[in-house]
């Protein structure tokens, strides 16, 4: 099967430098691009049915047709790649800008080039010092190629990159709270509308995506919507970077057609369980998804297929949940992270998730009681999407209204039994 | 302005499209609870309070929650307040916010006027779920106006929304995140904003609290309170006063829309504390020993049969106080009690706004100015609030930036975020750099004379007939032209200009440009400011000029001499005042506190302070404005006015029937002088306005507060001067909107009260905005252009200009008297810029001898790069160099150095 984005991943784990990656056919696809016309690009990303890869899903090409364009169009315009992965269990875009980081640079100047963008930046986790550094010396080699500065191959079109390391929190992913922390502010999330397209970064348009999808633009220039289409086995279009954690006998990253089902992800890519464990439940894309269970184990993993079956596809990350784990203390885990990244700025969030973790952990300890329960049940009402500012605490509450339902018995002897009986 | 049909819980009502449905809800009376909202900054959607229920349609039933501050009211639009889920969900928030709260309310001194309490009672949680931990901090100090509490918190962001982006602070930040977000400076210090008593008021809980009422706390349901009028400069901002036990414990703002809206600053709000100064003076002193009130009196009106009075009147007393010495001494004896240049710049104040088409700006006309040209002002340290208001107004012409972007102006962020940077035009031209010059497009620091000059180049450019300037440099000529063509382009341009640079010239350039804009079909209104709470109103009396004072004391044709709330010794040097009182048979003094002049006096009479006395002040807008008294003295102190009129009484001038109440003496003063003819309409008369209480209905402790010198309950005190009454009982009906004593709503304890006594939030008060405007510009044509231009400012070999520099606590002489405000006066010292002092040879904080004015100093040098070459300056009105009379030459020696020397420019 074809393999566009880690097709050309090197066995020793260093980057694709610059002369491999062009030997492959890299930057074809922006030599194409910049003899088409912008919108035209934006409407082959449409065709090709790219979803937006960092857990939303949201139809790329959509999302590019919102920006203002053509003369009147305020400028400058701003392409940003999200590069604040920070979902726990997420490691694929870390992957990509390890492996191959001129891929994310030429999808970043196909994306820019179609939104008529100016600048670009890459918001990078501040942990990613390798991705760092070589996407550093990436962006420079680009320059000196031409292929990023003033006047593109010939073109007339400029665009920069910017590479910008944050200095933390998670909520930095969340697309408006990015813009606020690039701006040097507090970064907690904005209010929308105005959406990024009409008031972004600096309030001029911008398009912040994610890595994954950057990688992708390129290649659907290069070989057309309908190519990528046929590379998936469900309507989404593309493929996908898979990812396992958890006690699976080979944890990593797959990329295989969008729609490959779930339980083929973990046991032919995976291995399956280790020995002596089974498999009780996964989060099917990233700490802030519902968890699935065995009855759902043949969901393709697509956008659709997946929020079907009560999850969200998220990141396509998963991490599993083996039945020697304790459902409650995973949840502890995953709450205690949510709680501690909460930016503060709505009430729900910041007093729901810290009540949350406080229970989770007493119930560990044995202390929890039923009012406990009846909490935690309805702290994942009161955050729910609409409640909050934003989507971060109905995220955070994914795992635990999942957890309520397919592993009650769980929390329920840990209040009766006054311990966790994993311990 | 259109007007939209919304259904709340079914029923029709009106609103406005332009508004949120919170604001508007708030506006139709609905008690729909939240937090971070406030009418002055506008929605950011943080605290989820706010939440209702909305429908799109009739079909709708289930609905969506959406929180009302965030969701613009449309034609058709339909919410439900009471819905079940949306009456729990307030609830929830509220029960979250408790997690960590500390279980302060016995112990806070927000508790009872407590807008989290009010909310948390509104939305009927009660019983405590959390079981765990609360986060505490540690608490900083910040200063010895404003508490910090942080426990308190409940992270509404309205601290550091008002501090940093409505009041341009920096040192006030957000730190950390989640449950335990810190509102506090980098390090402990005092903040640095002169409106950061605003937090007191703006914090919806214990968190920012006044320090200074803290000192001698007292419930707001305990406080006996009253409307009143700032004292510590002219723009007259709208407080209301609060007392206990006969003393004064704190002033808090007091809503007028056109004066100082939402806010006041921090001198006016702790200024107070001179009213306990131990400085008091509570009883007549005849040759400094305490004397009766008849004894007082007796003497007063022998000296008054022995003829040859004259009076000396005051810029800080009421309109009746100087009307009464007026009236007493006659017409021709009456005298201002400011130096004769300082009378000349305000009757070319008065001269300006009768004469010309230029109108004068109320507060409000100035924040919704969008093109602003300040000459010769240090609006933040003279007149605070109106720099508050400046601040906004730079933002005006942008919100064109946020309507093209459809984002509603309330939607503060998005509005914020679309604008950026970008700000209105606003020009800074002045003697040194000011605080507000971090918004402006311009500035430009010069010695008043070139201020002038600039002024009157910028009115030629805008009309060609206007006198010429020539000989400016090829920078100023561009500037001339980016500040003429701002002005001409905008829709509402203004000109600040005021007496603080003591140079007629610059005001009336300011009126030129403004007169050039007239005659250019740009409306543009004039401000300008004035020193004290009544400049105005002294002017209005018509005052001959102090020099005249001195002339007839010399010429032995003034025997007795009354000084009515002045210290002469800060008005001119020490030696003439000594002089002026050497030939002065007697020299009678009212006033409150003691200082040289009273101590001087033979007969010093205990006048009101504003706590202590109804009058009238008339601002710098113009704007007469009534204040009333909040407690009644237990000691001698009665107001000038009355002290005058018994006086008068006990010489035999006038009988008993005189002047028996406030409102006679309106009366009379308005019939004498038609230039305060509209001075009745500031207030309603003690008659109009039926009975209204002073103290709130939870006052505690009335019939028990004396027992401890007699259980028998004294009679409250009587009030003939007004509407008010030192009583818990209020006849029927509404109270007019300028006898407000206090805003306090059912189920509203707090400050936001306000919202119930609003036409709309955020408009003016039920019942129209209080207070007169006295002037207004003339619909004749036949003003002239001034044509005195001055020379090019020249430095002098061997001396410097010396030029007030103003500062919010120090400049003014009430406040200083604060014992809050004391700690933060500076020390005495001069400025230079730092070349001139590298050729003195003196460095920063090294001694060097002032010479100037008949006067000498030894001062601390402090540089300021902003001063311009030639200039030098000295804190304005900070003992003891308030008496040196500005600008003036000096010299400069450094000490041990005979002759100053000065090398080339």
């Amino acid at each position: 099967m074809e393999k566009p984005l880690t097709g050309n991943f090197r066995t020793d784990r260093e980057a694709v430098s610059l002369a491999e990656y062009e030997r492959a056919g890299g930057y074809q696809g922006l030599r194409k691009a910049l003899l088409m016309a912008p919108a035209d690009i934006t409407e082959l990303v449409k065709k090709s049915n790219l979803r937006g890869r960092g857990g939303a899903g949201f139809p790329t090409g959509m999302k590019w047709s919102f920006v203002p364009m053509g003369k009147d169009a305020p400028h400058p315009k701003y392409l940003v790649a999200n590069a604040d992965e920070m979902e726990p269990g997420t490691f694929k875009d870390r992957a990509l800008m390890e492996r191959d980081p001129h891929q994310l640079i030429e999808g970043m100047i196909v994306a820019a080039y179609a939104i008529e963008a100016d600048i670009g930046y890459i918001f990078l986790r501040g942990e990613y010092e390798c991705s760092h550094e070589r996407l550093a010396r990436a962006i420079a080699e680009a320059q000196a190629s031409n292929y990023l500065g003033r006047n593109i191959l010939g073109s007339g079109y400029n665009f920069e990159i910017h590479l910008h390391a944050s200095a933390g929190r998670y909520i930095c992913g969340e697309e408006t709270a990015l813009l606020n922390a690039l701006e040097g502010k507090r970064a907690h999330p904005r209010t929308k509308p105005p959406f990024p397209q009409i008031s972004g970064l600096w309030g001029k348009p911008t398009i912040v995506q994610n890595v994954e999808t950057l990688c992708n633009v390129h290649h659907i220039v290069s070989k057309g919507p309908e190519w990528f289409r046929h590379l998936s086995r469900t309507e989404d279009g593309g493929t996908k970077i898979y990812g396992v954690s958890g006690k699976v006998k080979k944890p990593g990253l797959w990329e295989l057609p969008m729609g490959t089902p779930m339980r083929e992800i973990l046991e032919d890519h995976a291995g399956g369980m280790r020995e002596g464990l089974r498999f009780r439940g996964a989060l099917p894309g990233g700490a802030s998804t519902d968890f699935l269970v065995e009855q759902h184990l043949d969901t393709p993993m697509d956008y659709g297929n997946v929020q079907k079956a009560g999850s969200r596809l998220g990141t396509g990350t998963m991490v599993v949940l083996d039945d020697q784990t304790c459902p409650v203390g995973m949840v502890w885990n995953l709450e205690h992270f949510f709680a501690q990244e909460s930016c503060g700025w709505c009430t729900p969030c910041w007093s729901g998730l810290a009540w949350t973790e406080k229970i989770l952990f007493a119930m560990e300890q044995g202390k929890g009681g039923s009012r406990d329960l009846e909490t935690l049940t309805f702290q994942t009402k009161f955050l729910a999407p609409g409640n909050t500012f934003c989507a971060f605490a109905p995220g955070a509450m994914e795992p635990l209204q999942s957890a309520l339902k397919y592993f009650a018995d769980d929390f329920r002897r840990h209040v009766d039994e006054h311990r966790c009986p994993w311990r | 302005m259109t007007v939209a049909t919304i259904f709340i819980d079914n029923e029709p009502r009106q609103a406005n499209p332009e508004q949120n449905l919170l604001h508007a809800c708030l506006s139709l009376g609905y008690d729909l609870p939240y937090f971070c909202w406030h009418p002055a900054l506008g929605s950011v959607g943080a605290c989820r309070q706010c939440a209702v229920k909305q429908f799109r349609n009739e079909q709708d039933t289930a609905g969506k929650l959406v929180m009302a501050c965030m969701t613009p009211v449309a034609e058709g639009t339909s919410i439900s307040i009471a819905d079940a889920e949306a009456v729990a969900f307030r609830a929830a928030v509220i029960q979250g916010l408790m997690q960590n709260h500390p279980h302060d309310c016995p112990v806070c001194d927000e508790g009872g006027e407590c807008h989290l309490q009010d909310m948390t009672v509104m939305t009927g949680h009660r019983s405590r779920g959390y079981s765990f931990g609360k986060r505490t901090f540690r608490n900083q100090y910040l200063g010895p106006l404003v508490n910090h509490e942080m426990n308190r918190c409940i992270q509404c962001q309205r601290c550091v929304r008002f501090y940093r982006e409505y009041a341009g602070g920096h040192d006030l930040n957000a730190f950390h995140l989640r449950d335990s977000i810190y509102y506090g400076r980098h390090e402990d210090g005092v903040l640095e904003s002169e409106f950061s008593g605003n937090l007191v008021e703006i914090c919806p809980t214990g968190v920012f609290t006044d320090a200074t009422l803290k000192r001698h706390y007292t419930r707001k349901w305990d406080l006996q309170m009253a409307p009143s009028i700032c004292v510590h400069c002219g723009l007259g901002c709208n407080t209301t006063a609060g007392e206990r036990y006969g003393s004064l414990r704190r002033m808090v703002n007091r809503y007028n829309h056109e004066v100082n809206g939402y806010f006041l600053c921090d001198r006016g709000r702790f200024g107070y504390e001179f009213v306990e100064s131990s400085q008091r003076i509570r009883y007549p002193l005849l040759n400094h020993q305490v004397a009766t009130k008849d004894e007082a009196l007796e003497h007063l009106g022998s000296m008054l049969l022995e003829g040859n009075v004259i009076g000396i009147g005051s810029p800080r007393a009421s309109l009746e106080a100087n009307y009464a010495l007026r009236r007493l001494v006659g017409p021709n004896r009456f005298y201002a009690g400011v130096p004769d240049e300082d009378l000349l710049l305000l009757s070319t104040i008065l001269r300006i706004l009768r004469e010309g088409p230029a109108r004068s700006a109320s507060l409000n006309d100035v924040e919704h100015s969008d093109a602003v040209l300040i000459l010769g002002e240090d609006v933040t340290s003279v007149a605070p609030v109106m720099a508050l208001r400046l601040r906004q107004s730079v933002r005006q012409a942008t919100m064109r930036i946020a309507d093209g972007l459809h984002i509603p102006t309330w939607l503060d962020h998005a509005v914020r975020e679309a604008v950026q940077d970008a700000k209105g035009p606003l020009f800074i031209a002045s003697s040194y750099s000011t605080k507000l010059d971090d918004i402006a497009t311009t500035t430009y620091q010069a010695a008043p004379d070139d201020l002038a000059r600039l002024g009157f180049a910028i009115a030629h450019a805008i009309d060609a007939t206007a006198p010429e300037v020539p000989g400016l440099s090829p920078e100023l000529e561009t500037m001339i032209a980016e500040i003429s063509t701002a002005l001409l382009g905008a829709q509402h341009p203004l000109l600040v200009s005021g007496v603080s640079c003591r140079s007629r010239s610059v005001m009336e350039a300011a009126a030129q440009i403004a007169w050039a804009l007239c005659k250019a079909g740009r409306p543009a209104n004039l401000s300008f400011t004035m020193p004290e709470c009544n400049s105005f109103g002294l002017s209005l009396m018509e005052p001959r000029p102090f020099s005249e004072a001195v002339r007839a004391i010399k010429s032995e044709q003034a025997s007795t001499l009354i000084v009515l709330e002045n210290d002469l010794f800060r008005r001119v040097p020490a030696s003439e005042m000594t002089a002026l009182l050497r030939g002065v048979r007697h020299l009678v003094v009212l006033d409150h506190l003691a200082n040289a002049t009273t101590e001087a006096a033979e007969l010093v009479l205990p006048a009101g302070t504003f706590a202590e006395s109804d009058g009238t002040f008339v601002n710098s807008e113009g704007r007469a404005q009534r204040f009333f008294q909040v407690l009644a003295p237990s000691t001698d102190v009665q107001e000038s006015w009355r002290w005058l009129r018994e006086g008068s009484v006990a010489a035999g001038f006038s009988n008993e029937t005189q002047w028996q109440s406030l409102d006679d003496l309106i009366t009379a003063m308005a019939t004498e002088m038609p230039a305060l003819g509209a001075i009745p309409a500031a207030a309603p008369s003690h008659s109009a306005a039926g009975k209204i209480a002073r103290e709130p209905n939870r006052y505690s402790g009335r019939t028990a507060m004396l027992a401890n010198i007699s259980v028998h309950e004294p009679k409250p005190p009587d009030d003939p001067d007004s509407a008010l009454a030192f009583s818990m009982e209020s006849g029927p009906g509404t109270v007019p909107p300028s006898l407000i004593p206090f805003f306090w709503a059912p189920g509203w304890n707090s400050i936001q009260a306000v919202n119930k006594f609003q036409s709309e939030v955020g408009e003016p008060l039920r019942g129209g905005v209080t207070g007169a405007r006295l002037i207004e510009p003339s619909q004749e044509s036949g003003w002239q252009y001034f044509s005195a231009i001055p020379l090019q400012f020249k430095a002098q070999s061997g001396e410097w200009l010396l030029v007030p520099i103003f500062h919010i606590f120090g400049s003014e002489e009430l406040s200083r008297h604060a014992q809050g405000i004391a700690q933060l006066l500076p020390r005495p010292y001069v400025a230079l810029n730092p070349i001139e002092a590298a050729l003195l040879g003196v460095k920063a904080r090294e001694q060097i001898k002032v010479t100037a004015d008949g006067a000498q100093f030894e001062l601390e040098v402090m540089l300021r790069a902003d001063l311009p070459r030639g200039v030098a300056g000295l804190p304005a009105g900070l003992p003891p160099l308030d008496s040196v009379l500005l600008p003036a030459f000096c010299k400069l020696s450094p000490i041990g150095a005979e002759v100053s020397t000065r090398g080339a420019p």
